[in-house]
C-alpha cells in the first residue's frame, strides 16, 4: 500500500493569505500524487481548486484546528503529515500538533522544514540570537510584551520604530509609530493579535533598498537562488503592498552576491528543507545591510518568483520534502537539465498590488508594514517600462483624482506610482521625486520615460504619427487604446494604422535560461520589442480561456476553480487549450494547466492578437468572473469567436429594463424596480416607493457602490457618490425575505439544477458575505417555483451554459432578484458538495452539443455551510456591518449530517455560551440576552474571556463599538440570524469529519 | 546610426550603433546569461577578444565603478545589448556604462533581440563575428593565440603574508589575488612564458590563472608549466584548469558554444554536493582523456556532464574549470580557496620536519 500524506491547505482568503497558497497546495498535492504516495489534502476553502476531487485522493473542508486535524489523522492514517504550502496558517497547526505531542502520538512524521527550524525562523528571539551567531546584521531590535518596554525602546534608538507582532500573517497587528502615543496603541493592538502575545520593535529603516530572495534547499545542503526581487517601494512598505520588480536593477553584482551569500547561509543554518523566503534591507549608499526577515516555507514571493522564472517552487519544494535531492529532479521547462540551477532572466518582471479601496472609499489608504491588498498581477516584458505598463493595464482600477501629489510622495497610499505619474506630467525633476519618495533614480527614469513618450504622443494626431514614436510607443508597451487617447483617435484607427505599419506582436517564452538550453515550455508572454518564436499550436480545435485577473473582493480563487475546471473539460472534450490571465498567484497561470499561457494583461488588444496568432476556434468569457464576461461584447464586435450565448442575450439578461420586460412577459415573480439614467430621473422614481430602497449602479463587482437609503436625503447623497459610467442605476424597494440561490447549466431548453443554496442573513445583505446552506431543505412548493422560473429563463433566451439567479423568497412566493449569465462565486461549492461538476457540464453544452435532461439527480447525504472572511485585520478602521456591499475576502466551508453539525464545525473557533456566558456582549434587541455577560461594554472589551460580540445597530456608537471589538480580535456579529445560527450550533460536539465526495459517474461519463 | 552584428555564415542583425565605430570590430560571438556583472565581464581577460551578448536586456543600470573591473582594461571587442541605460544609478558609480565603453573606443550595439542572436549562437555554435555599419563584411581569419596578449608584461608580488603563492598568469582577474590576498597570502604574478625565470623552491603554493582561448595556445610551455605544477601544490582555475589537464597528458575539446554564466550547477563527487558556479568558457577537458593520466574527475556539471575539476591521485593538484573566485557570480564555491590553503599549510608545515 502507497504511503498517505495529510497535507494542510491555508483555509479561506484573506489578505496576506491569498490564491498563491491554492497554487503552492495544488503544486504540493499533485507532486506528491506524482511520486506515487496518496494525498489527503485538509483545507475548508471550497472556492479553490486544490479542494478539487482531481487534485487529492481525499479532501477535507473541515476547520483548521488541533482537534479537527486530530479527527482526520484517525480516519485516513497518514505517515506524513506537509505543512510548508499552507501558509502561515498551515505552519503555525504544525507547531502546534508538534508541540501537543500529536504527530508522535499517532506517528506522523512532519515533512521537510522542522517544527524546530520553523520556530527559530519565525520567534523573533530565537531568530535575533541566530543572526547574531551567524554575523548577519539584524536592525536594531527587542521582543516586548508590554508597551513600557517598547517606549523604553523607542526612546534609546529613536522615533520611529516599527512594530511586528510574532507569529501572524501578513503583517496583521503591525505598524510604524513616530510618537509615543501611536506607538502606545500600536503595542496594545500588536500584543493581542499575537498568538504568543509578543512584539518585535525595531528601529526604522525606512529608504533602504528592500531586496528579497527566493531559497530553495534540500537534504544534501544543496541550496540554490531561485530568483531575486527588487521593491520599487523602499523599506517601509510592506512587500505585499510593494511594486516588485525581478531580478533585482540596481544592485550592483556584488551586492547581488552578497545578499545571495547571506540568504543561503541564513537558510542553510536553520536546516530548511524545501523553500525559504528572506528579505534584506540594503543602504542605497553603502554595503551595509539588514536581515529584514525569513519565511521558512512557500509564499506569495515563492509563487511570484515561480511565475517570474518559470521554476516551480512549490512541487520542487514537495519533492524536496519527500527527500528527492535536487540535482535528481528535472527541470520541467528544458525537460533535460536539472532542478539544481538558478534560473536567468531575459526579460523584466513587474508585480503590482491591487488594493480593495475601490470596495471600502472610506478606508486608511496609507501603506505601511501591515499588508493591504487582496491580489496582485505580474506583467513581463523586454522592456521594464512596457512592464510597468501591462502591469497597470491589468489590475482593471480606475484611479481617482489625486488631490496633494506631494502628500503622496512622503506618505505613500496605493496612489503614490500614479501621484509620481503626475507630477511628472507636471513637470516635476526625477531628483525631486527621489528625495520625497527615495524610490531609486532607475525606477523614476523609466517612469519619466513612459511620461515623456505621452507627450510625444499627444504633440501628433493620428495622421500625422510618425511610424518610429509609434515603434517606440508599442516598444513601451503602450495598448492601442492608450496611443488612441493621446492621439485623439479611436482604438480601431491605430490598430489600422499599427498593421499597415507591420508593427505586429511577437511572443517569446519563459524559459529559466535566458535561451541557453532548447525549452519544451508554453508558457509565453508578448512583445514589440523582437522576433517572434512561437510557433502556433499544432491542434484541430483551440480554445481561448480568459481568467479573471487580481484577487479582489467580490471576485476571488473561485473564478480562477472555474478557469481551470474549464480548460480540463476542453482537453478532455479533445480541445487544445490556450490561458489567457495576467494573475501571479493562481492555478491557471502554472504553465502546465493549460496546453499553453498566455502571461498578459486581459484586453481585447491582446485576445485580438492571440486569437489571431493561434488562429482559435472559441474564446470563453464566462469562466473569469465579470472581468472576462465584460469583454464579451467587444470581443463579439472585434468579430471574435465567442463561446456560449450571444452578447445580445447576455445584454438582454444584465440589461435591467430588458429583463423585467422579459420576466413580465414570462409571469416569472420579481421584485418591482426601475432603470433610471440620471440622478434626476432616480429621484423621481424614488418618489413611486417606500422607504428603505435599494440603490445598485450598474457594472459593478460584488455589489460594489451598492447602497440601502433611508430616506431622500440618503438617497441624494448615494446618487452623488456614484459614478458617471456606473449608470443606469436601479432602484428596488427593499423587501424583507430569505435569499434562495441557484447554479443551473441550461442547454438551451432543459436545465440541470444541482441543488438550491438558502442564505442563513436575510436579503439585503450581499451573497458574498452571507452564511448560506447548500443543499438548503426548502418546501417542496417553493423548490417547484425555483426550478419552473429558471426553467422558463432559460428556454426563452435558449441559455446554453452556465448561469447563477438569485431568488428572494417571501412567504409563499419567490421572486428573481438578478440573474449571473456566468460560472458565479458559489459554482465551486456547489459542484463540490453534489458530485457535480457544473463547469464541466457547462463547457459540454457550449463546447460539445451535450444536452443535461438525462443527468441523474443525486442526493447528498449531509450538508454544507458556506461562511464569508473578512480580513479586518488589514482594514480595522472599517465598519464591516453586512450589508449590500461586499466586504468579504474569502470564504469557508465545512460539512455536517446536518446544518446544526455543519455550523458547529464553522463556529469551532468560538466559545460554547451556555458554559462561557461572559464571552459575549449583546448590542440588539433581536437576540436572546440570556447568552451574555453582565458587565458593561468598556469593561467586558478589556477582559480577557471577551470573544463574541453581537451589533446590529446602526449610528455612530454603534459603529464604533464594532471596530473596536474587530480590533481587540473579537467576533462580531452584526446579523441576529448570523448570531442565531452559532447559538443552535452548541448542542453539536465532537462532529466526525466528512470528506467531500468523488464526482458522480453520471457527469464525468456522459 | 544603424549598425550590424555580422555573423560567420552571413546571417545579420540590425541595431543602433554607438557613437565611436570607426573600423568594424571583429571577435568571437559569445553569449553571457547573468544578469548583473557586465563590468566584471567586459574586464575580464578570459573574455579577450570576444564579442559578448547580455541576454539580460537591462544591462548598465547601476552604471560603471571603480572596485568591480577584473583588469585595467576593457578585454572584449565588441558589446551586443537589448539596451543600455543612458544614465547610472548607483552610488559608487563614476560613468554610465555607455559613455565607459565609448571612452574606451569599444563598439556596442544595442535595439537588437539578443535573444534571437543567443538562440543562433546555442544552434550554430560559438563563431567569428563582426560589428560593423554595413550588411556585408570580410572576416579574418582568427589564430591569435590571446593569453600571449593578456599575460602580465611583469612579474609582480602583492600582498603580505608568510605564505608565498605563484600566480602563473594566463590573463588573471583581479579577484583571484584578492580571494588569495584576503586569506593572508604574499602573491607573485608571473606570467606563463617566464616561468622559467623564477625559482621553483621559493613558493608555498602555485596557482594557474583564467585566461582566454584555447588551452593548446600554451602547448610549447607546458614541460616547464608541469615542472612548476609538480614542485609544489597546485590549484588551477579555469584555463589554468585545463592547462593542468593538458600538462598531465589529457586532451581539452572545444563545447559548441560553451558556458558562461552565474548559475551552472556543479557536483563535488566528493561530499556529494551541489553549488552554483560563475563560469566563462570554450573548452573543457575531455572526459575520455583522463583514462591514461594520474588525474581524476572531482566535479562534474549537473546539466551536460562535463568535467569542471580535477585532482592528481598522488600530488597535491586541484584544479576547476568554474571560477571559485565568482565576480561576476555566486560565491559558493569560495571554500576551494580554503582548502587549496589548508593543503599549502600542511605541505609548508611538513618542510619544517624533513
Amino acid at each position: 500500500m502507497s504511503k498517505t500524506v495529510l497535507v494542510i491547505g491555508s483555509g479561506p482568503i484573506v489578505i496576506g493569505q491569498a490564491a498563491e497558497f491554492d497554487y503552492s497546495g495544488t503544486q504540493g498535492c499533485l507532486a506528491v500524487r506524482e511520486e506515487g504516495y496518496k494525498a489527503v489534502l485538509v483545507n475548508p476553502n471550497p472556492a479553490t481548486i486544490m479542494t478539487d476531487y482531481t487534485i487529492a485522493d481525499a479532501v477535507y473542508c473541515e476547520p483548521l484546528t488541533v482537534q479537527s486535524i486530530i479527527a482526520i489523522i484517525e480516519k485516513e492514517k497518514p505517515d506524513a503529515l506537509l505543512a510548508g504550502l499552507g501558509g502561515q496558517t498551515a505552519l503555525n497547526l504544525a507547531v502546534e500538533l508538534e508541540k501537543e505531542g500529536v504527530l508522535e502520538r499517532y506517528q506522523v512524521e512532519l515533512l521537510g522544514t522542522s517544527v524546530a527550524s520553523i520556530q527559530q525562523g519565525e520567534d523573533r528571539e530565537l531568530f535575533r540570537e541566530l543572526m547574531e551567531s551567524l554575523g548577519q546584521p539584524i536592525s536594531e531590535s527587542q521582543v516586548v510584551s508590554k508597551v513600557e518596554e517598547a517606549i523604553e525602546f523607542a526612546t534609546k534608538v529613536g522615533f520611529p520604530v516599527i512594530s511586528r507582532p510574532a507569529y501572524t500573517l501578513g503583517g496583521r497587528g503591525g505598524g510604524i509609530a513616530s510618537d509615543p502615543e501611536s506607538l502606545k496603541e500600536l503595542i496594545e493592538n500588536g500584543l493581542k493579535a499575537s498568538p504568543i502575545q509578543q512584539v518585535i520593535m525595531e528601529k526604522s529603516i525606512a529608504g533602504f533598498k528592500e531586496v528579497e530572495y527566493e531559497i530553495m534547499r534540500d537534504q544534501n545542503g544543496t541550496c540554490i537562488s531561485v530568483c531575486n526581487m527588487e521593491n520599487f517601494d523602499p523599506v517601509g512598505v510592506h512587500t505585499g503592498d510593494s511594486i516588485v520588480v525581478a531580478p533585482s536593477q540596481t544592485l550592483t553584482d556584488t551586492e547581488y552576491q552578497m545578499l545571495r551569500t547571506a540568504a543561503c547561509t541564513i537558510v542553510s543554518a536553520l536546516d530548511v528543507i524545501g523553500g525559504c523566503n528572506v528579505q534584506f534591507a540594503l543602504d542605497p549608499y553603502s554595503k551595509d545591510y539588514y536581515v529584514i526577515e525569513v519565511n521558512p516555507r512557500v509564499s506569495r514571493s515563492s509563487a511570484l518568483a515561480s511565475k517570474a522564472t518559470g521554476y516551480p517552487i512549490a512541487k520542487m519544494a514537495t519533492k524536496i520534502a519527500l527527500g528527492y535531492p535536487l540535482d535528481e529532479l528535472i527541470n520541467p521547462l528544458t525537460g533535460d537539465t536539472y532542478a539544481s540551477f538558478e534560473p536567468a532572466l531575459d526579460y523584466v518582471v513587474v508585480k503590482f498590488p491591487r488594493w480593495p479601496f475601490d470596495k471600502f472609499p472610506e478606508a486608511d489608504r496609507t501603506l505601511g508594514t501591515k499588508m493591504k491588498a487582496t491580489g496582485e498581477v505580474m506583467a513581463i516584458d523586454r522592456t521594464l517600462e512596457a512592464a510597468f505598463q501591462k502591469a497597470i493595464q491589468s489590475i482593471d482600477t480606475a484611479v481617482p483624482f489625486i488631490e496633494d501629489i506631494e502628500k503622496e510622495m512622503t506618505a505613500p497610499t496605493d496612489l503614490r506610482f500614479f501621484a509620481i505619474l503626475q507630477a511628472m506630467r507636471l513637470q516635476a525633476s526625477v531628483d525631486w521625486i527621489h528625495e520625497k519618495t527615495q524610490i531609486d533614480r532607475f525606477f523614476l527614469q523609466s517612469l519619466k520615460q513612459m511620461v515623456d513618450l505621452e507627450s510625444k504622443l499627444q504633440a501628433h494626431t493620428i495622421s500625422s504619427l510618425p511610424h518610429s514614436l509609434l515603434k517606440t510607443a508599442k516598444w513601451f508597451g503602450f495598448s492601442d487604446q492608450q496611443i488612441a487617447q493621446h492621439t485623439k483617435a479611436s482604438e480601431a484607427e491605430v490598430r489600422g494604422l499599427r498593421e499597415r505599419s507591420h508593427i505586429v506582436p511577437s511572443y517569446k517564452m519563459v524559459d529559466t535560461c535566458a535561451a541557453e538550453f532548447e525549452a519544451q515550455t508554453n508558457y509565453v508572454y508578448r512583445t514589440y520589442a523582437g522576433v517572434n518564436e512561437i510557433e502556433p499550436l499544432q491542434a484541430e480545435k483551440k480554445a481561448l480561456i480568459i481568467g479573471s485577473g487580481p484577487i479582489r473582493i467580490g471576485q476571488g480563487v473561485e473564478f480562477d476553480y472555474s478557469a481551470v475546471k474549464a480548460i480540463d473539460s476542453l482537453k478532455a472534450l479533445g480541445w487544445t487549450t490556450i490561458m489567457l490571465n495576467n494573475n501571479p498567484e493562481t492555478v491557471s497561470t502554472d504553465y502546465e494547466t493549460a496546453d499553453r499561457l498566455y502571461f498578459e494583461p486581459i484586453t481585447t488588444e491582446v485576445i485580438a492578437g492571440i486569437v489571431e496568432h493561434e488562429s482559435v476556434d472559441l474564446v470563453f468569457t464566462a469562466f473569469g468572473g465579470q472581468t472576462a464576461i465584460n469583454l464579451a461584447e467587444d470581443l463579439e464586435h472585434a468579430g471574435l469567436p465567442v463561446a456560449g450565448v450571444s452578447t445580445d442575450v447576455l445584454d438582454a439578461l444584465e440589461d435591467r429594463d430588458r429583463f423585467y420586460e422579459a420576466l413580465d412577459q414570462l409571469q416569472v415573480p420579481r421584485v418591482a424596480g426601475q432603470t433610471c439614467y440620471s440622478q434626476q430621473e432616480a429621484l423621481q422614481v424614488a418618489d413611486q416607493y417606500e422607504y428603505p430602497l435599494l440603490c445598485r449602479p450598474s457594472y459593478v463587482i460584488g455589489g460594489q457602490g451598492i447602497m440601502k437609503v433611508q430616506n431622500k436625503q440618503e438617497l441624494k447623497e448615494a446618487l452623488a457618490k456614484t459614478n458617471k459610467r456606473h449608470y443606469p442605476v436601479i432602484l428596488d424597494p427593499f423587501v424583507v425575505g430569505k435569499e434562495i440561490e441557484i447554479d443551473l447549466v441550461g442547454d438551451g431548453k432543459d436545465v440541470f439544477i444541482p441543488g438550491m443554496m438558502e442564505h442563513i442573513e436575510p436579503a439585503g445583505v450581499h451573497s458574498g458575505d452571507s452564511m448560506s446552506v447548500f443543499p438548503a431543505s426548502l418546501p417542496q412548493a417553493i423548490k417547484e417555483k425555483v426550478r419552473h422560473y429558471s426553467q422558463q429563463i432559460v428556454e426563452y433566451f435558449t441559455y446554453k451554459g452556465i448561469m447563477n439567479i438569485q431568488f428572494l423568497w417571501q412567504e409563499e412566493e419567490v421572486f428573481v432578484l438578478e440573474v449571473n449569465p456566468r460560472a458565479s462565486r458559489t459554482v465551486p461549492i456547489v459542484s463540490k458538495v453534489s458530485g457535480h461538476s457544473l463547469v464541466d457540464l457547462a463547457v459540454r453544452v457550449m463546447a460539445d452539443s451535450q444536452d443535461v435532461k438525462q443527468i441523474p439527480f443525486v442526493e447528498m447525504p449531509y450538508v454544507a455551510v458556506k461562511y464569508p472572511l473578512f480580513s479586518s485585520h488589514a482594514m480595522p478602521e472599517l465598519d464591516h456591518i453586512l450589508g449590500a456591499n461586499m466586504k468579504s475576502t474569502g470564504e469557508g466551508m465545512c460539512l455536517g449530517h446536518s446544518v446544526g453539525e455543519a455550523l458547529a464545525k464553522v463556529f469551532s473557533h468560538l466559545p460554547d455560551l451556555r458554559q462561557e456566558p461572559e464571552a459575549c456582549f449583546i448590542d440588539s434587541d433581536d437576540v436572546d440576552e440570556s447568552l451574555a455577560t453582565s458587565l458593561s461594554f468598556d469593561e467586558w472589551v478589556q477582559t480577557k474571556e471577551a470573544a463574541v460580540y453581537v451589533n446590529d445597530k446602526s449610528g455612530e456608537v454603534a459603529k464604533g463599538r464594532r471596530i473596536q471589538a474587530l480590533k481587540y480580535g473579537i467576533s462580531v456579529f452584526s446579523e441576529p440570524s448570523t448570531f442565531k445560527a452559532y447559538v443552535d450550533s452548541f448542542p453539536y460536539k465532537n462532529t466526525e469529519p466528512i470528506a467531500l465526495p468523488k464526482m458522480n459517474q453520471g457527469v464525468q461519463s456522459i | 546610426m544603424k549598425g550590424y552584428l555580422l555573423l560567420q555564415d552571413g546571417q545579420w542583425f540590425e541595431g543602433e550603433a554607438s557613437e565611436q565605430w570607426k573600423t568594424p570590430a571583429q571577435g568571437e560571438i559569445v553569449f553571457f546569461t547573468g544578469m548583473t556583472g557586465y563590468q566584471e565581464v567586459l574586464t575580464d581577460p578570459s573574455y579577450k577578444d570576444q564579442i559578448v551578448v547580455f541576454t539580460y536586456p537591462l544591462i548598465g543600470n547601476y552604471g560603471v565603478n571603480e572596485r568591480d573591473s577584473e583588469s585595467s582594461n576593457i578585454q572584449v571587442s565588441g558589446v551586443v545589448m537589448f539596451h543600455c541605460a543612458d544614465a547610472a544609478s548607483h552610488y559608487e558609480s563614476t560613468s554610465s556604462l555607455g559613455a565607459y565603453l565609448e571612452k574606451n573606443g569599444v563598439p556596442f550595439l544595442t535595439g537588437v533581440d539578443t535573444r534571437q542572436i543567443t538562440k543562433t549562437i546555442r544552434t550554430d555554435g560559438s563563431k567569428q563575428a563582426l560589428l560593423t555599419q554595413q550588411k556585408t563584411g570580410v572576416l579574418q581569419t582568427s589564430d591569435k593565440k590571446q593569453i600571449f596578449e593578456t599575460q602580465s608584461e611583469q612579474i609582480a608580488t602583492f600582498g603580505e603574508g608568510s605564505m608565498h603563492i605563484l600566480l602563473i598568469d594566463f590573463g588573471w582577474k583581479k579577484s583571484i589575488v584578492s580571494s588569495l590576498i584576503a586569506r593572508g597570502m604574499k602573491v607573485t604574478v608571473v606570467p606563463f612564458t617566464k616561468v622559467d625565470q623564477v625559482s621553483k623552491q621559493s613558493f608555498d603554493g602555485v596557482v594557474l590563472s583564467n585566461g582566454p582561448g584555447d588551452p593548446k595556445d600554451s602547448l610549447s610551455l607546458l614541460p616547464e608549466l608541469k615542472k612548476q605544477i609538480e614542485s609544489s601544490p597546485t590549484f588551477g582555475i579555469c584555463m589554468g584548469h585545463q592547462v593542468i589537464a593538458l600538462a598531465f597528458g589529457a586532451n581539452t575539446k572545444k563545447l559548441p558554444f560553451g558556458h558562461r554564466g552565474a548559475n551552472h550547477p556543479v557536483k563535488d563527487r566528493q561530499t556529494g554536493k551541489v553549488f552554483m558556479s560563475s563560469q566563462n568558457h570554450s573548452y573543457v577537458v575531455d572526459e575520455t582523456s583522463l583514462e591514461q593520466t594520474p588525474l581524476e574527475t572531482r566535479f562534474y556539471n549537473v546539466n551536460d556532464g562535463s568535467v569542471e575539476g580535477l585532482t592528481h591521485k598522488d600530488k597535491p593538484v586541484l584544479s576547476v574549470q568554474f571560477h571559485p573566485e565568482a565576480h561576476p557570480g555566486p560565491a559558493d564555491a569560495e571554500w576551494l580557496f580554503d582548502e587549496f590553503l589548508t593543503i599549502v599549510r600542511n605541505k609548508k608545515g611538513e618542510k619544517v620536519y624533513v
